[in-house]
């Protein structure tokens, strides 16, 4: 859980005064709040941990960290899918 | 060297190896702070690959593993309550209490949640104004602007059947307690990259300066350890110690102030627990009593619950980098991922974990079947 997965930032709104983002993690898409960067734009990538976009970055590290994710067979887990259920043994 | 094939630029990988082997003329002992490094390191065999004289040390940086077993108790005794919803992120499921986990509290008709952010706690007590809503809020400082702001909007939303049990850590009292610990064999740390991309890295120049060790911000992925460990390699073998960032394409000298800011207005200081290691001053955060009305601690009266740790497990050692997870006697045997016996058999960055799923039982590497 203390890993960061990076996403790209797809629709922007306002719940109550708190910014909130759409993101897509490769596919898999999540609601995400912006408040400690609220000036991330759509199209922009950020590291998000447990649904706070924490820090923004490139494109293209994004991409290449989102790929290990993927290879490693851990992106579901970080995302909060299928949570210990299955315990790899 | 089946291993350098799974980096993703297994070339630069090669020359980054060659590279530290070429500067490495003394022994070295070097923590890895976090336990997605730790992860990081074991799969790929970074620490096999190395020369000899680079021994890597697994640091306590898996929030998971580290929480208190009183605070597993607690947890355990509020998600047994009738009218109460209890929300956790998943790793803890599994974290054994004394007696059981909340897997079981849950398969005994709890009501038992996983959320993956704090904030779909916030609006589960919105939808169930008639439940009490808890969110165990544990982590470190990654972790922790997260939780705050769920507090920080339930309370602007004035939701007063949402409550969380909160049990957060600090890397830098963690550091300073190995560093400065008589028995300590750390030459160098790699410090947190994603923990240090919230709170900067100003927080580690005095440890620098008070310990004599340098310490390198690092991020998580191979390539990103590895030019950790070159980093503070060349500084050991240069005499120098200072703090560096290896991890600039995310982490700022300042971090991320407005969540800091949040943390601050939420949280304050005080000393704290952790599991197998035993108590560190001043290296947690507890709820600031301007938000007591959302303490669930105060709230199901479990203040007092206080549990001794179980003699068998030697998690704390691990923690502690004193032996490896595959010296522990019940390594593999009577403790796996599926009856750990500790939190760090459990959580999917704990060493013991790492270990078991990566290597032998005599630490040895296992065939990793590369997809």
């Amino acid at each position: 859980m203390c890993l960061a997965v990076p996403g790209k930032i797809l629709e922007i709104r306002d719940d109550r005064g708190t910014r909130m983002a759409t993101i897509d993690f490769d596919g898999i898409t999540k609601e995400i709040c912006l408040a400690y960067l609220p000036d991330m734009e759509i199209g922009e990538y950020a590291i998000v941990h447990v649904g706070f976009a924490i820090s923004r970055v490139d494109e293209a590290s994004a991409l290449e960290t989102l790929q290990m994710f993927k290879d490693l067979g851990i992106l579901e887990e970080e995302l909060g899918i299928e949570p210990t259920e299955e315990l790899t043994s | 060297m089946k291993y350098l094939d799974e980096f993703n630029d297994p070339t630069l990988a090669k020359s980054l190896f060659a590279d530290i082997a070429r500067i490495t003329t003394k022994k070295w002992s070097i923590m890895e702070v976090c336990g997605g490094q730790t992860h990081a390191i074991i799969r790929n065999g970074i620490d096999q690959l190395l020369p000899d004289a680079i021994e890597l040390i697994h640091g306590p940086g898996c929030p998971v593993c580290v929480t208190p077993l009183g605070v597993i108790d607690k947890a355990l005794e509020i998600a047994s309550r009738p009218d109460v919803i209890f929300c956790s992120f998943g790793d803890m499921l599994r974290v054994p209490g004394s007696n059981r986990d909340l897997f079981q509290v849950k398969s005994e008709g709890g009501d038992v949640r996983v959320v993956y952010s704090p904030l779909d706690a916030v609006k589960l007590a919105e939808e169930n104004p008639d439940s009490e809503v808890v969110f165990f809020a544990i982590g470190f400082e990654t972790t922790a602007p997260a939780n705050a702001m769920s507090v920080h909007q339930a309370k602007q939303r004035g939701i007063s059947n949402f409550s969380v049990l909160v049990s957060h850590v600090l890397v830098p009292p963690a550091i300073s307690a190995i560093a400065g610990a008589p028995n300590s064999r750390v030459d160098g740390f790699l410090a947190a990259g994603h923990v240090c991309s919230v709170m900067g890295t100003w927080q580690y120049g005095p440890l620098v300066d008070e310990f004599d060790v340098p310490i390198v911000v690092t991020g998580f992925e191979p390539l990103d350890v590895l030019e950790g460990i070159r980093r503070v390699v060349l500084q050991l073998e240069a005499g120098t110690a200072e703090l560096e960032n290896a991890y600039p394409r995310v982490v700022s000298n300042n971090g991320n102030v407005p969540a800091q800011q949040m943390v601050e207005d939420v949280f304050e200081v005080c000393d704290r627990q952790w599991r197998g290691i035993g108590e560190i001053p001043q290296s947690g955060w507890r709820l600031s009593s301007r938000y007591s009305d959302f303490d669930a601690e105060l709230k199901f009266d479990v203040v007092d619950i206080d549990s001794p740790e179980s003699e068998f497990c030697r998690s704390g050692e691990v923690l502690q980098g004193l032996i490896k997870p595959n010296e522990c006697e019940a390594f593999g045997t009577v403790c796996t991922p599926r009856k750990p016996l500790g939190a760090t058999m459990v959580s999917s960055e704990g060493a013991c974990a790492a270990y078991y799923q990566y290597r032998r039982l005599d630490g040895s590497p296992v065939e990793v079947k590369v997809g």
